[in-house]
């Protein structure tokens, strides 16, 4: 008796175990585990900096695909982005890709907007309209230095 | 070559035993008959429990040879040793029960872990063993729950459940009153007697060694100084057989003494 | 000059503790092959670390997210991003919280009863006699242990990095009022499939390694040259406790780094 009342609880424990691996492996699915069927497109980034592999793909903002690969493309010194996106979406060859944040300090994300031709990209071609990661740091540098420069000048005109 | 006549279940042949450097045991020699009781006798500190150990392969003699049923036991090989431990049984001063375990599974946990039964076998068997030492009540009991003697009682079936050839005792009486001591040698006896193992007992209860063994020998200060017969054992002059064995004469007469110092 | 004797001694008596350590645990292994009826001991043993440990687990695991919770909201509330709560509560269990924090607790209360316990049936003698009965005292006390720890670490980690996420949505969206619905996407997009092999393997390997540091200190608790008895069972299980707790906090920066 000893003994089934041990293993009962034992079992108990290792289902509970379990569960929770499943729960986390569904919260891991949906987040960054793609569904069903996918295909591979590229896109070009002047910049593709803050961008790295598994960052989401979105479409009016639902997740549509992960970021497969990021490389440099020899010559034009340009980031070639690879995206693994859902078989099921099918994209206008004239649709744009550009790098967002969420937040302000939040996470980079690759937005895709569909465009409007009747001819579908294939697996494999290339986004060539894109927009690139708008970069803060610099953003703020040019202001940063552009008052320096503004108070420079100002005391030269005095 | 020389040949172990198969009359001894086990001989043990100028074994050495140091610690630190301080020899424990000097070139004992030894040899015990197949299916006797055989007693080492000593005083406390005379390596005893050393030499026991040194038997039942825990503790690495420095040099010697022991035979067991002709064949020599060597400590590196692991084949040979787990042979020499599925022949023999070792019970402990202390006793050694799991205390984790009732007494049944103390019992079966010997065969479970070394032998291919089935476990209603193993259940039939150590059954059996704890109903023949009149242990059938307290199946379900943890050894710290039992009083001493059937603390004793319960390794003693945890021993025998495998049927040994050979059982090893260290100082099965250390602690018990007289009445004890003379039931626990009975016990031994009689078990001994219904299993037909050969029994090695290393005690310095010198009265009742005397009256239930085949054969006796001393060990003092690491060597053994007398082996023979209980009656051999009384009337010999050896100078340390007689101290040990007249031990209360001794006391009467150091007592004697102390007496007439003081008027 | 006494200084160097003590530190050669020292240094001397670590590469003894680690190459005696290291026999120990392989001896253990090898054992494996050696071990019968293992399946029941091994049931016990989830028994001792699972089952036995399961509330410590909840509690510390409710708690520690509710803490991150709240101290999370109130940093990032300081650059307006509360949206980001459930990244920096996923992120903190699943990589380093869960695995370290399930870890100590667990050899808290399964690894220093285990050093105390086999300490004892070494007093008692229980360890010798297994060996003249010509059982494997490796294989049926330690290996069952090891296996189990194999299972049940992983297990009771991802049961505690569950309750986290629960307990940092209590404070954070129930108490502080971030939208739960912000909160638990962050937590699916910030989770991703390296993280999680990052923690299931911290897991196990601080399984393994606190386990069987426990079962060393406890199985040889008559080495310690500096105690006996039953002063050397506390001791053992003192540095059972010590050792383990310090190993894991060492083998989660290696393995971290190999992930990062």
């Amino acid at each position: 008796m000893k003994n089934t009342k041990l293993e009962f609880s034992v079992g108990i424990f290792v289902m509970l175990g379990i569960a929770a691996i499943t729960y986390l492996t569904i919260q891991v699915g949906t987040g960054s585990m793609l569904s069903g069927d996918t295909y591979l497109i590229e896109s070009r980034f002047a910049n593709a900096g803050g961008l790295h592999t598994g960052s989401s793909v979105l479409l009016a903002g639902v997740t549509v695909g992960r970021v497969e690969e990021i490389r440099m493309e020899p010559s034009d010194y340009s980031a070639i982005v690879t995206l693994r996106v859902l078989s099921t979406l099918r994209l206008p060859t004239d649709s744009m890709a550009s790098i967002k944040t969420t937040g302000l300090i939040g996470d980079k994300f690759i937005s895709l907007s569909p465009g409007a031709d009747d001819t579908y990209m294939s697996p494999g071609s290339r986004i060539t309209m894109t927009e690139s990661a708008v970069d803060l740091e610099s953003l703020i540098g040019k202001m940063a230095f552009g008052s320096v420069d503004k108070e420079k000048a100002q005391q030269e005109t005095k | 070559m020389e040949k172990t006549s198969p009359k001894f279940a086990l001989q043990v042949k100028g074994l050495n035993k140091a610690f630190n450097g301080k020899p424990v045991l000097t070139g004992v020699e030894l040899g015990v008959p197949l299916g006797s009781i055989f007693t080492v006798l000593g005083p406390s500190g005379a390596g005893k429990s050393v030499f026991l150990k040194c038997l039942a392969n825990i503790i690495q003699p420095d040099a010697g040879r022991i035979l067991f049923d002709g064949s020599e036991l060597t400590f590196g090989d692991r084949a040979s040793q787990l042979e020499f431990r599925r022949r023999c049984s070792f019970l402990f001063q202390s006793n050694a029960l799991f205390d984790s375990l009732t007494a049944l599974e103390n019992v079966a946990l010997p065969l479970e872990q070394t032998a291919d039964i089935a476990n209603e076998e193993i259940q039939r068997r150590s059954l059996e063993a704890l109903r023949q030492l009149e242990m059938e009540d307290y199946v379900g009991h943890y050894p710290a729950q039992l009083s001493g003697g059937m603390q004793k009682r319960l390794a003693l079936a945890r021993a025998i459940v495998t049927q040994p050839e050979l059982v090893l005792f260290d100082e099965p009486t250390a602690g018990l009153d007289p009445l004890r001591r003379n039931a626990v040698f009975e016990m031994i006896a009689k078990y001994q007697r219904q299993f037909g193992f050969t029994a090695l007992i290393v005690t310095h209860d010198v009265p009742e060694a005397l009256v239930a063994s085949d054969r006796v020998a001393l060990l003092n200060q690491g060597r053994i100084c007398f082996e023979g017969t209980p009656a051999e054992f009384s009337a010999s002059n050896h100078s340390v057989v007689s101290d040990f064995r007249d031990s209360a004469a001794a006391l009467q007469r150091s007592l004697a003494a102390i007496r007439i110092s003081d008027r | 000059m006494p200084m160097f004797y003590w530190f050669g001694r020292q240094t001397l008596q670590l590469i003894f503790g680690i190459g005696d350590y290291s026999l120990f645990t392989a001896k253990a292994f090898c054992a494996l092959a050696k071990s019968r009826r293992l399946v029941r001991r091994i049931v016990s043993a989830v028994h001792e670390q699972g089952t036995v440990c399961l509330p410590v687990i909840l509690i510390v695991g409710v708690f520690t997210g509710l803490v991150l919770g709240l101290q999370g909201y109130h940093v990032l509330s300081r650059f307006g991003s509360q949206g980001l709560l459930g990244t920096l509560v996923s992120l903190s269990l699943v990589r380093e919280m869960g695995p370290v924090l399930a870890a100590l607790m667990l050899i808290g209360q399964a690894g220093s009863a285990l050093a105390a316990e086999l300490g004892i049936q070494r007093n008692t003698e229980q360890i010798v006699a297994l060996e003249t009965m010509g059982v494997n005292s490796h294989g049926y006390l330690v290996v069952p242990r090891l296996l189990a720890s194999l299972l049940v670490f992983p297990l009771q980690t991802a049961v505690f990095v569950v309750v986290g996420f629960w307990g940092g949505s209590l404070s954070g969206s129930l108490l502080l009022g971030v939208d739960s619905g912000v909160y638990w996407s962050a937590v699916q997009r910030a989770v991703e499939v390296q993280d999680m092999k990052e923690c299931f393997i911290k897991a196990a390997a601080f399984g393994i390694l606190s386990i069987s540091i426990c079962a060393y200190q406890g199985f040889h608790s008559d080495r310690n040259a500096s105690a006996m008895g039953a002063r050397a069972v506390s001791v053992s299980t003192t540095r059972a406790v010590v050792f383990s707790s310090i190993l894991v906090l060492v083998a989660d920066y290696i393995i971290s780094s190999f992930f990062v």
